[in-house]
């Protein structure tokens, strides 16, 4: 489809492989072009059915497209077309091989891009049929990229299949909730519901990158069992009552602890976002006096920034990941807990050749590319980067990228290993869920001598537990057993049942705000649903503060937002650049931070897991588990 | 193994060819008592421009069908690459109505490894595989032999015939495909690959076998080599016309009396060839068409066949010499099916990389199919051509120019054999 008349060149050449040269005249656009163009799509239509009235590609189909602009509408194939039936190789991927147009382009992805190459083709000539290489299904990252690189509708998911005509949805850019590499993700809406998840313009720091978790597990927000009224604890269950009762009796039972100087203990989510997050924090310190705020902890960003603080240039971005001209991993499988990054540094190495080295406890997939690949106990990290110093020492310029095994005084002698090696080094402290960073940033954490998130749940003269969008009684108890406890969340789960007053909260793709994911970048939510009772948790907060009588300012994301620019260090970022749906990366390193108590572990999800979310998410249930997740045997006590 | 496939014809001017019949042709003693080695000394004393100089002058021209001159394709490897070198021979000989580079394995493979020794020295390369033919089971193992008793000799491996040159070789058995006789899809397929073909630049010569400047031609070009250098380029040259060096071995079947393989220098003329040389059409029936270098060529009407067998008189007359696989058709050959038959072979055949080609191929099957049956429509043979002339050129390697020329050329020069299939117009009312 490609070919051009080239000048001084007796046959059309093949445009999208042949090298520019100095002087050449390349006509895109003239009568032979067009007729051999047109020639190619007579050939492509002699075997492709002409199902397009029911087919999901239509009107996204660049073969349509294609015929739409040369013609070839008339057919002179009278002889009979190939058929076979379709076949579904996964629960997301199904493929109609009749529709199939054998451009491979599937196959290039999953194996280049990906790294999985978990498809291949059969069989020569116009019968051969792209096929799994596990013959009639798929052992795979279940990413959906070669559904979404199918110019024609011969990949398609079980998700979306015969659900909408593309033209009957709207699109709405938000970004994803599940990890926190912060992917953008377009959700298709039509008639309050998400029924598509792609990253159809390649906007965003991940490009035409998604794994699962943006493309396809959305299903989470349409759960039937998805909270949908305040409920008080009566004596037999759960009572549904109104939003009025419910924050009238949160309300006075707030002033009354706060009255006489009772102990509070509020755990905030790592999927909040940084207003709701900045607002509780102010919520917390300046409305209830307390400085018993924390949230699960995934990452020691406190350490990294104090170990780096007053330094320029050491914080990477996604996108240094995909230009280092070095990147060393340690202590995480990327492929399982942060598709992108992985997916960014299997591409640094396919474009630029980058190094990339490896310190795990078991085999990771940035083994295929690595320079280097260091197998330790878990414990032995700084170790085992030592043992690649002299490697590393010739390199020009590299990023550490770390997980939850470097932490105190760990990450200091990482960092001091990093400037032990004399070359510009920048790090990436990996953090689990969507705002992990941000609820770092905005001050969810233990400050000025308050209690950690551990320290609450143990103590027995708590008086309110407050947990917004986390589950911290997964794997630990609840020490008071007088505690009144308040619970927002979008599911009932160990936590939610333990409340005294449960209120719905609405998910990330159901409200507005900026989030901040693993490198820093700010991007921005943009709400894509309503769901029936369940409100933001900004609107919760607000209307809290408003039943206790507190003037804690406007809750309107935009304006807190405003406030976060002007009082959190390192978050000037320009509004442009998040409001046009761009990423902006902070810079809070700023002088010293103090340490935290309270532990710090990793949720060790896997490709097809992130805590609670997950657990309503059929599509997450429905694939085979996802092989070699060295780290997920890791899950300790502390998960969500 | 000294039974040939055919009786020599006393016309054959025998030089690649001059072991078959000897007894034990494929042991190295009868190699070596038969002036054996005798070019790979020579050319070890030479310098590697001087070689390839002399195979320019003795333009030798591709024997796998392209023709290309092979002195010019040696001196394209670049001379300091960091990279190992490859030398690769092309053993997939999958070209309907070909049948030479078998024999040239079967009765003297001593003869191709000499000559993929010279090439060695010419390029500086220090390994080789062989890609042979899945279907040629039996040669590979003999190959393997030939090759096995070459290195206990010491004529492969360490210090080559005590001459300090170190060269290590191997066979690899192809898997079926037509396709992979194409030099880039064979690089694909030895890699382990789908054999589908590469796009061209860059060229095996600078990035071929595992992305390493790789030297890939025919057994029959290998073969050649050492009549070359220890006869000089001169010598072989004056066998045949200018630019079209030495002689070659001609696959001559169908309709003759004297159906087989023979070495005739190239120019030679075909009637000649037909007539003397196969000694004729049986039954004394007419010529009506000849295929003349493998079933991708077009075809030549019978008129057209007075004609010198060297590849540019070929070209001028709108074919091509290709692989030397002629196959003469009298005239009782309903050329109908002639093209549903090569059409055949050819969807069969296409790897499907390409769009027009692997749809092409079967929709062209398809119409000539359903013809023969009966069923054909007058304007039948107007797509037959279109479709031809729409896959021309438009595919990365030859195999859709091979399907759709000799469709186009039947389609040109039988119109008249296509009447008879036509439904009669009342009919389709």
């Amino acid at each position: 489809m490609c070919l051009v008349e080239v000048e001084k060149t007796p046959k059309l050449q093949v445009g999208c492989t042949l090298p520019v040269a100095e002087g050449m005249v390349v006509r895109t656009d003239s009568a032979v072009v067009k007729e051999a163009r047109k020639g190619t799509l007579e050939f492509l239509l002699t075997n492709h059915p002409l199902d397009c009235p029911v087919c999901d590609k239509g009107g996204e189909c660049e073969l349509q497209d294609m015929v739409f602009r040369y013609g070839a509408a008339e057919s002179r194939f009278t002889e009979r077309k190939l058929h076979v039936d379709e076949k579904q190789w996964s629960p997301v991927v199904y493929f109609d091989a009749p529709r199939c147009i054998l451009c491979y382009r599937c196959v290039r992805i999953c194996n280049e891009g990906m790294g999985v190459g978990a498809l291949g083709v059969s069989d020569r000539g116009v019968i051969s049929e792209i096929i799994p290489n596990h013959y009639d299904h798929l052992e795979c990252d279940e990413c959906g990229a070669c559904i979404d690189i199918c110019p024609v509708g011969a990949l398609t998911s079980g998700i979306y299949r015969y659900q909408t005509r593309p033209w009957e949805m709207n699109h709405v850019g938000t970004i994803c909730t599940h990890c926190a590499d912060g992917c953008r993700t377009t959700l298709g809406v039509r008639n309050e519901k998400i029924i598509r998840g792609n990253n159809r313009d390649r906007s965003g720091i991940n490009g035409e990158f998604l794994c699962i978790k943006g493309r396809y597990a959305f299903d989470f927000a349409a759960h039937p069992d998805r909270l949908q009224s305040p409920m008080i604890r009566q004596t037999g269950g759960f009572e549904p009552v109104s939003w009025s009762k419910a924050l009238e009796v949160i309300a006075g039972r707030f002033q009354n602890v706060k009255a006489r100087g009772g102990k509070f203990g509020i755990i905030g989510s790592n999927h909040t976002t940084n207003e709701e997050n900045f607002f509780l924090a102010k919520l917390a310190r300046q409305g209830l006096g307390t400085q018993n705020v924390d949230h699960h902890r995934t990452g020691d960003l406190a350490t990294f920034f104090d170990a780096l603080s007053g330094r320029k240039e050491a914080l990477a971005t996604t996108g240094d990941l995909y230009t280092a001209k070095a990147v060393l991993v340690v202590g995480s499988d990327l492929a399982q807990q942060h598709p992108l990054l992985s997916y960014q540094v299997r591409a640094n190495f396919r474009h630029h050749n980058a190094h990339i080295y490896t310190v795990t406890i078991g085999p990771v997939r940035e083994d295929h590319q690595s320079a280097g690949a260091v197998r330790v106990e878990r414990g032995g990290e700084v170790a085992g980067a030592w043992s690649l110093r002299e490697k590393l020492k010739a390199e020009t310029s590299l990023v550490i990228v770390f997980g939850d095994a470097i932490q105190g005084d760990g990450l200091r002698k990482l960092v001091a290993f990093g400037d032990s090696l004399g070359i510009p080094v920048k790090y990436v402290c990996l953090v689990d869920y969507s705002n992990s960073r941000g609820a770092f940033d905005m001050g969810v954490i233990p400050r000025n001598g308050g209690m950690s998130r551990e320290q609450m749940l143990a103590a027995a003269d708590l008086d309110v537990l407050w947990v917004i969008g986390a589950n911290p009684l997964k794997n630990a108890a609840l020490a008071s057993e007088d505690a009144f406890v308040v619970v927002q969340d979008l599911f009932m789960t160990e936590t939610a049942r333990r409340a005294d007053v449960l209120l719905p909260a609405a998910s990330a793709y159901e409200k507005s705000g900026t989030v901040t994911n693993v490198c820093g970048e700010v991007q921005k939510l943009k709400a894509a649903i309503k769901v029936m009772g369940a409100k933001a948790d900004l609107e919760i907060f607000g209307l809290i503060a408003k039943e206790m009588g507190l003037n804690l300012g406007i809750w309107l994301p935009d304006r807190v937002f405003e406030e976060i620019r002007k009082s959190v260090h390192g978050y000037n970022v320009p509004l442009p650049v998040v409001a046009t749906g761009g990423a902006a990366p902070t810079a809070p390193l700023n002088g010293h931070v103090a340490m935290l108590p309270g532990a710090i572990q990793s949720a060790c999800d896997t490709l097809f897991t992130s805590g609670s979310l997950s657990r309503y998410s059929n599509i997450l249930n429905s694939v085979m588990e996802a092989p070699g997740a060295v780290y997920a045997g890791e899950k300790r006590a502390g998960g969500q | 193994m000294t039974m040939l496939y055919n009786e020599p014809s006393p016309l054959e001017t025998r030089v690649v060819s001059k072991r078959f019949g000897l007894p034990n042709s494929a042991s190295l003693d009868t190699f070596l008592a038969t002036g054996g080695f005798e070019a790979f000394h020579k050319a070890r004393e030479m310098k590697p421009e001087q070689i390839i100089e002399e195979v320019k002058v003795s333009a030798l021209r591709g024997r796998g069908g392209a023709g290309f001159p092979t002195g010019l394709k040696w001196s394209f490897v670049p001379r300091n690459s960091p990279k190992p070198k490859y030398i690769i021979v092309n053993a997939d000989e999958s070209e309907p109505g070909t049948c030479k580079d078998r024999l040239l394995m079967e009765y003297d493979p001593h003869q191709l490894i000499e000559g993929i020794l010279i090439a060695a020295l010419a390029v500086d390369s220090h390994a080789g595989y062989i890609y042979i033919r899945g279907e040629y089971r039996y040669l590979i193992e003999l190959m393997d032999r030939a090759i096995a008793e070459a290195y206990a000799k010491g004529y492969l491996g360490k210090n080559i015939a005590g001459t300090g040159w170190d060269f290590d070789l191997y066979t690899h058995s192809g898997a079926g495909a037509y396709e992979c006789g194409e030099e880039t899809a064979l690089l694909d397929s030895i890699e382990g690959k789908r054999g589908i073909p590469r796009m061209k630049p860059p060229f095996p010569a600078v990035a071929g076998a595992w992305g390493c400047p790789t030297l890939l031609n025919n057994v029959e070009t290998f073969s050649a080599v050492p009549a070359i250098i220890r006869d000089g380029g001169k010598a072989f040259a004056d066998l045949g016309t200018p630019k079209n060096g030495g002689t070659r071995l001609v696959c001559i079947s169908g309709h003759v009396n004297k159906p087989g393989v023979y070495e005739l220098p190239l120019g030679y003329p075909m009637m000649k060839a037909i007539n003397e040389v196969a000694g004729g059409i049986p039954h004394g029936r007419k010529l009506k068409a000849v295929v003349p270098g493998g079933s991708s060529c077009p075809l030549l009407r019978a008129e057209e066949c007075d004609i010198a067998m060297d590849y540019d008189t070929l070209a001028k007359a709108g074919s091509m010499l290709g692989s030397g696989g002629m196959v003469v058709m009298d005239e009782t050959t309903d050329m109908v099916r002639v093209a549903l038959r090569i059409m055949r072979f050819y969807a069969h055949e296409s790897c499907g990389w390409c769009i027009p080609c692997r749809e092409g191929t079967a929709w062209l099957r398809k119409i000539l199919s359903r013809m023969v049956e009966g069923n054909g429509r007058r304007e039948d043979v107007a797509l037959l051509g279109e479709l031809s002339k729409n896959m021309l050129g438009r595919t990365f390697c030859a195999l859709g120019d091979a399907a759709a020329m000799p469709t186009m050329s039947i389609v040109e020069k039988f119109a008249e054999d296509f009447e008879k299939y036509l439904v009669p117009e009342a009919v389709l009312v």
